[in-house]
């Protein structure tokens, strides 16, 4: 396999994204949520398949990239769940205030719903802070969507919580 | 509560020596022979050396082997300590025969799935396994799993070894010896295994000898410091034990376990300062780096470790950059305030017991090391002595599962008759063609498949190396 950028720093630019066919068209961003599986390597794993309940998401092969069939997908957040690879999000970019970004969160605290939590970048910095405004959990998996800053919707992939003494 | 040199200690029932002490703030575990350099646990799963202690007076005790209990004498040694009774055996009043159909040596993910698999065909089944539970390296492992639901994908490894050791412990026809060690394989076909209170001889009809694989070590100035301790060994106090392994950490190497370990080590409130990677390109799969890059941890790539100080515990890790040809670039150190190094620097395949009952071995880069030469089945060439999962050369524990099974279907085939070993040949046949054809058929396994491919010979051709090199030991 070519070294590809990706594999150089553990980052995925939106252009390497939108190359690899995983970033949903622009239309459809701003229709609603949609699920972003940033899973570009060959991972012989399809979890998320029989888990998406409308069937949105397709694999030939085990060692297949899921394709995300977007006019399906309603953006419900099951495989932001399960995702062993913690590679599942989900965007809503269709309000004109704020964007929102369901992502998966494994460190305690556990956030409190209206909490105001920093947002991490794919590189880990921080760029704003946001409100968890739903949240559930799976197998240990916290599934949290928080409100961002309008124009964060595909940068934020990780939140914070501030350790309460 | 035990006794470590006359101090009374306070543990949790289920821990070990080692973890119980690691978790009081104990660093020296005991001091080098010769230059009595301080020495800290390294493996934590009875692979290496540096936990030995003197336990009621016998020396040389893998510590993070031993359980807690009350009244325990622990000591620490200086240097080697000869044992005052060669012939301990000899303490062992009992003596127990046992004739399985299969003895499983390893209760981690292939020998689980082997002993499940070989016990619904009706065979009995003798596993044993060196720690005080079943699992395996199963047991520290916290994150979800990849691969498929029918193979526990999206469950947590320590969920997978629960389910397993549950479904186990319901079965008539799996004896299961923890705490146990097989010190030995002999001619006739016997097995040795011995624990605190028995001495086993086993004379099974086929042996599938699953044991696991053991990390490396790096070479780097003051690599023996206490807090220099393997990434497995870190994850097996934390992940197993929830003990905090340290404050602040630097990891070396950006494999799967690299990357996987300082995820964890967030989990856990411990502070990482970097991942270490000699190579120009991460080494693990892109969703693991991610998951650390995210929350701020740098992976430094062309960079390796140069040295270690701290007394007696390591305090400070210095990093360089390195050239296209390896060698460090002057001036280009950076100094980390750290408590914990981790060696993520690969594993090394444990297959002690094929080697000494005279299995025809090679050594496989691509696999870490030296590795029976097997069939597609498993089977070495000791007449009826399998291999399974990392013992066979390291991938994960999906392929370990799927090794398990293959070895378990295989002996079914032969040791049964009727429908039954027709129905374990058909099952073979799919299980094989699924690992082969399918789940090593992603281009992030292909290194690993290369190298199953140089160890998996056709049956004529170990035909000719039982000729050639005949082993003294068979089964069956």
């Amino acid at each position: 396999m070519n070294t590809v950028k990706f594999r150089l720093t553990g980052v995925i630019e939106l252009r390497e994204l939108k190359e690899l066919g995983l970033l949903p068209p622009e239309e459809r961003l701003k229709k609603g949520p949609v699920a972003i599986l940033e899973c570009p390597e060959q991972i012989p794993c399809n979890i998320c398949v029989p888990y998406c309940g409308l069937k949105a998401i397709k694999m030939d092969k085990i060692t297949d990239i899921p394709r995300v069939d977007w006019d399906k997908c309603t953006g419900c957040g099951l495989c932001v769940a399960v995702c062993p690879g913690l590679a599942a999000f989900v965007v809503d970019l269709s309000r004109n205030d704020y964007d929102y970004v369901t992502l998966p969160h494994e460190f305690l605290p556990v956030p409190r719903l209206g909490e105001t939590v920093t947002l991490l970048n794919r590189r880990g910095e921080c760029v704003g802070e946001g409100v968890v405004v739903r949240l559930w959990e799976k197998n240990k998996t916290r599934v949290v969507t928080v409100r961002v800053p309008k124009g964060l919707g595909l940068e934020v992939r990780a939140i914070w919580v501030e350790k309460k003494q | 509560m035990f006794d470590f040199e006359g101090v009374p200690v306070e543990a949790y029932e289920g821990e070990s020596v080692a973890v119980a002490l690691y978790a009081l703030g104990v660093d020296v575990f005991s001091w080098s022979h010769k230059l009595k350099r301080p020495r800290g646990p390294f493996c934590m799963i009875g692979k290496c050396s540096n936990c030995f202690m003197s336990i009621n007076g016998l020396p040389n005790v893998k510590s993070c082997r031993i359980p807690v209990k009350d009244g325990l004498k622990v000591e620490r040694q200086r240097g080697w300590v000869a044992p005052e009774a060669i012939h301990l055996m000899d303490k062992h009043s009992e003596i127990v025969e046992l004739n399985p159909d299969l003895l499983i040596i390893g209760g981690g993910p292939a020998g689980l799935e082997a002993a499940l698999t070989a016990s619904n065909y009706g065979l009995n089944v003798v596993l044993v396994d060196e720690h005080f539970k079943l699992g395996g390296q199963l047991l520290k492992q916290t994150h979800k799993f990849f691969g498929n639901v029918e193979l526990f994908g999206g469950m947590r490894g320590f969920q997978i070894a629960e389910e397993y050791s549950r479904k186990i412990s319901e079965l008539r026809n799996v004896q299961v010896l923890t705490n146990t060690v097989v010190y030995g394989v002999f001619r006739g076909g016997v097995v040795g295994a011995i624990n605190e209170s028995k001495h086993y001889i086993i004379k099974p009809r086929a042996v599938i000898a699953a044991t696991g694989a053991q990390e490396r070590y790096l070479d780097f100035q003051n690599n023996d410091l206490p807090g220099v301790i393997g990434a497995g060994g870190a994850q097996t106090i934390m992940n197993e034990f929830g003990v905090k392994p340290g404050e602040k950490s630097i990891v070396i190497g950006s494999g799967n376990v690299g990357l996987i370990i300082s995820y964890q080590l967030l989990q856990s409130g411990v502070e990482v300062k970097g991942v270490v990677e000699i190579l120009s390109e991460i080494g693990g799969w892109f969703v693991h780096a991610a998951k650390i890059r995210r929350y701020g941890v740098p992976v430094f790539t062309r960079h390796a470790l140069k040295y270690v100080e701290g007394n007696p515990r390591v305090q400070k890790a210095v990093v360089a950059a390195v050239d296209d040809k390896l060698n460090f670039v002057p001036g280009s150190e950076k100094e980390f305030d750290v408590d914990l190094v981790l060696l993520a620097v690969g594993l090394e395949p444990d297959a002690r017991l094929h080697a000494q009952a005279g299995a025809v071995m090679k050594y496989i880069p691509e696999l870490g090391g030296l590795v029976p030469i097997r069939t597609r089945d498993l089977e070495t060439t000791v007449v009826n002595m399998y291999v399974a999962g990392d013992s066979s050369g390291i991938e994960e524990a999906t392929t370990a599962i799927l090794e398990g099974k293959i070895a378990a279907l295989s002996i079914v085939s032969k040791l049964c008759d009727g429908s039954r070993a027709e129905n374990a040949s058909s099952t073979l046949e799919k299980t094989l063609r699924f690992l082969w054809d399918e789940y090593r058929s992603s281009p992030l396994l292909t290194r690993a498949r290369r190298g199953k491919e140089q160890a998996t010979v056709p049956r004529e051709e170990l035909e000719d190396f039982r000729k050639k090199f005949p082993s003294p030991i068979s089964f069956g």
